[in-house]
């Protein structure tokens, strides 16, 4: 099924438009990690981009920040295409990986020079994003801290404060608040949401964690490597007649989503 | 629903929108910004600066001490008299300082591939071939001081060039760094997991060392071996050796630094090619 388009809503053209994408981990690999994956997301939407473990979040990321190559399909930023234009569009683009890639023997503030000039950033203005961001994380006092020294908590929030850095219009999320307890959670989440509502930056925000989501929220369902619903939460529980998102997301697929590890509730071992 | 309070926020990101190409001095920032981070970590690994620097030292102390009585060295160039054992192995262990620096930085670059930094150097806009190259260039730039440092303590055990002769040997030193980095980076493309990098070393560094004029002249091989001789000359760290001699002592060895220049851009060309980062991701995902 494939639901209502955020996008339908929103007169603007999109910020992302991802068309007909498909990808294969080479030829011996029996299935299509993506297949023909269809959605949009507007600036200033917290968009979500839910599904389970091994439903295709990855590596549409991957295929996103040209990680990946682009086998079928294509993706575009401000209608810019990333297989013709890569390097525009991969300026447009801020990204917190699921892995930490934050370099653990050097300081915050270096690790976010090393980043601010890897985007061409220099001089009196590095310096001044360098501040911006921190203390919009609220890590300035932190700045000269080794990376090491840093909870798990606060060096997510480093880490959004470098994608943030060359100023991208779009912000990928993947998984980002995985390995953090649910205050930590709760507070990325919070300041995500703000970063929408007060930069315009568009988010594509993956999880498996429902609770996440909000009932206005874009919500693209991916299920084993296919868009299954494309609509606000809210939408695709009506449309599905479920209470909420996690029995939509059965319905949807006719799975256990626990089963799948899409959701684990707190106090529910799976 | 997306209110035009919304729309006037994402409006204030004029730098962005729309997006626009990046000037000439991004180039530069981004190879400032390299350079800097491998500067730091290399001052961050302490250890790291003092193997490299007791390594050659333990040959040039212990090994070449022994050899000294056995091995005479008739003069050949660029030397203009009779030199003692020290003072001919000394620019192979310079030579040997780059060989593990270099295979350092590839190492490196296979555990930042692994862990996942890499994927920080990748999301650059700027072109691929040319970070990459940046990291070349700042790999050989931190093995400089390294090249000093030994040369400084190898004073005292009698390698002494001549004073304009450390400021010749600064291109020999560099365009020999980039060309063993660009051998590293290529054989790191290879490499699938942090593991077997040891292993791969082992079947590189080794026999680059061990084959070249680095520990004896060429003639010696060719007296020992014809099999050997002939190796050690095709081996481009012989080059590298041989542009690094002539250079100690002020002399310019047109062979070797043809020899180096030709097989940097072979290298360079062949690492640039070999880079792929999809590789990784796609093995992890298969598994």
């Amino acid at each position: 099924m494939n639901a209502f388009d955020p996008s339908a809503m929103v007169n603007d053209p999109p910020l992302l438009r991802v068309d007909g994408l498909s990808f294969r981990y080479g030829p011996d690999t029996p299935t299509d990690a993506l297949g023909s994956v269809d959605f949009s997301l507007h600036a200033g939407r917290f968009h979500a981009l839910l599904g389970p473990n091994g439903a295709g979040k990855s590596t549409l990321f991957g295929l996103i920040s040209r990680l990946l190559r682009i086998q079928q399909g294509d993706i575009r930023l401000n209608g810019l295409s990333l297989k013709q234009a890569p390097a525009r569009v991969l300026q447009g683009i801020g990204m917190v990986f699921q892995q930490s890639t934050l370099d653990l023997d050097l300081s915050v503030e270096d690790n976010l020079h090393y980043h601010a000039s890897l985007h061409g950033l220099g001089g009196k203005h590095r310096i001044a994003r360098i501040e911006t961001e921190l203390s919009r994380v609220e890590l300035l006092n932190r700045r000269g801290d080794k990376v090491r020294k840093l909870n798990g908590g606060h060096r997510r929030r480093v880490e959004i404060a470098r994608a943030l850095l060359h100023q991208p219009q779009l912000l990928l999320l993947d998984e980002a608040s995985v390995g953090l307890d649910s205050h930590t959670r709760t507070q990325i989440n919070r300041h995500i949401r703000r970063l929408c509502r007060d930069q315009g930056v568009g988010v594509l925000w993956a999880t498996h964690l429902i609770e996440e989501i909000q009932s206005g929220d874009p919500v693209t369902l991916l299920h084993r490597g296919r868009v299954i619903a494309n609509a606000d939460a809210e939408q695709i529980c009506r449309e599905t007649r479920c209470g909420t998102l996690l029995q939509a997301f059965e319905t949807l697929t006719s799975e256990s989503p626990l089963d799948q590890g899409l959701v684990r509730p707190q106090g529910l071992q799976p | 629903m997306n209110s035009s309070p919304l729309r006037s926020a994402a409006s204030n990101c004029a730098q962005v929108l729309p997006l626009e190409r990046l000037p000439a001095s991004a180039y530069l920032q981004a190879f400032r910004g390299i350079l800097y981070r491998e500067l730091l970590r290399f001052v961050h690994q302490r250890s790291r600066f003092f193997s490299s620097l007791i390594r050659p030292l333990v040959w040039l102390a212990v090994f070449a001490a022994g050899f000294r009585a056995a091995l005479g060295i008739s003069i050949i160039e660029p030397y203009q008299t009779y030199i003692t054992y020290e003072v001919y192995i000394a620019p192979g262990l310079v030579a040997m300082v780059l060989l593990f620096n270099a295979m350092q930085s590839s190492l490196s670059m296979v555990y930042d591939r692994e862990m996942g930094g890499m994927r920080v150097l990748l999301m650059s806009p700027l072109p691929r071939s040319y970070l990459l190259l940046c990291k070349l260039l700042a790999s050989a730039l931190v093995s400089v001081p390294q090249v000093y440092a030994f040369l400084a303590v190898a004073w005292w055990f009698g390698v002494e060039p001549p004073p304009m002769g450390y400021l010749w040997l600064l291109p020999a030193i560099l365009s020999s760094a980039l060309l063993l980095g660009a051998l590293g980076l290529f054989i790191s493309t290879f490499i699938k997991q942090l593991e077997n990098f040891a292993g791969v070393m082992n079947f590189v560094i080794f026999p680059m060392f061990f084959i070249s004029s680095a520990l004896y002249p060429l003639w010696k091989m060719q007296e020992a071996s014809e099999l050997l001789y002939a190796l050690c000359r095709y081996n481009p760290f012989s080059h590298c050796v041989e542009l690094i001699r002539f250079a100690l002592y002020e002399r310019f060895n047109v062979d070797a630094a043809l020899v180096v220049g030709g097989c940097l851009l072979l290298f360079v060309a062949l690492a640039v090619i070999a880079f792929d980062p999809q590789r990784g991701l796609m093995r992890a995902k298969r598994g």
